[in-house]
């Protein structure tokens, strides 16, 4: 069966859920949301910090091949319940993007499956729309990038 | 920029993904788009207007009736940007769930 990642993002609303359905038990889904060096592997990210508390703040860190950084994310922990719930906000450091806050909600469907609903609450309906857009402007950057790297090696 | 143009704002709402889904089948009058809805016709209208404002429909006469059309060249720019976020996130997941997995007998 396929396991697709489910985007709802109704009109005029400040909100999306990302929903997602995993074949993998529900305590190993958590593990892969509390313990920093598996954090690390599957987000591609350094992690500087990872409080998994209510109270508790993280910190991540992404560097390019060259080791500079490119992007420092962060926020606290509003709220941690082992293998049911994180709550948390995110926020891009040195970008005009807005804090953003989030309900993770993890559930167990059978012992070998779960599932996550993420529901993501920014601060304006076009802030949303704007992190919406984002991975595609990104992607086109990314593919403008690639030919400028193909060109140079030309000349 | 007005918002109402927006691409991503238009396919946002139920009621226009709905008109989108009728007219990709087939070119439809105004009319006959309308009766697939218990909404008032001129709030039929006013989804239409919105979507060809935007592109994603596009009108043709025939005859005196007028028939909205899919524009599949828009389409395709709306599936990409929604398409991109979704599949930022379905990588990460799948990588989650493979990394994962590993961990399964340990």
């Amino acid at each position: 069966m396929e396991r697709k990642t489910k985007i709802q993002a109704e009109d005029g609303k400040q909100e999306l859920t990302i929903t997602r359905e995993f074949d993998l038990p529900l305590a190993l889904l958590f593990r892969a949301y509390v313990e920093p060096e598996i954090v690390e592997q599957w987000m591609g990210t350094k992690v500087l910090k990872l409080e998994n508390k209510k109270h508790g703040s993280w910190q991540f860190q992404t560097s390019d091949a060259q080791g500079n950084v490119l992007l420092r994310s962060g926020g606290v922990i509003h709220d941690f319940v082992p293998d049911s719930r994180i709550v948390r906000t995110f926020e891009m450091e040195n970008t005009p993007f807005d804090v953003q806050l989030e309900f993770l909600d993890f559930e167990k469907l059978t012992d070998d499956t779960c599932k996550l609903t993420m529901h993501v609450v920014y601060k304006s309906v076009a802030m949303r729309d704007q992190m919406l857009k984002l991975p595609f402007s990104q992607g086109i950057n990314m593919a403008h990038n690639r030919l400028q790297n193909v060109v140079s090696k030309l000349i | 920029m007005n918002l109402r143009r927006d691409v991503f704002q238009a396919i946002a709402d139920p009621t226009r993904r709905a008109i989108i889904l009728l007219v990709a089948s087939q070119s439809m009058t105004a009319g006959a788009i309308a009766a697939n809805f218990d909404t008032a016709r001129p709030t039929v209208s006013k989804h239409l207007q919105i979507l060809t404002e935007c592109e994603l429909l596009q009108q043709q006469p025939n005859g005196r009736e007028m028939y909205y059309h899919i524009n599949p060249e828009k389409m395709n720019e709306i599936a990409d940007f929604i398409e991109a976020f979704r599949k930022l996130w379905d990588d990460r997941f799948n990588k989650l769930e493979s990394i994962m997995k590993k961990y399964k007998n340990s």
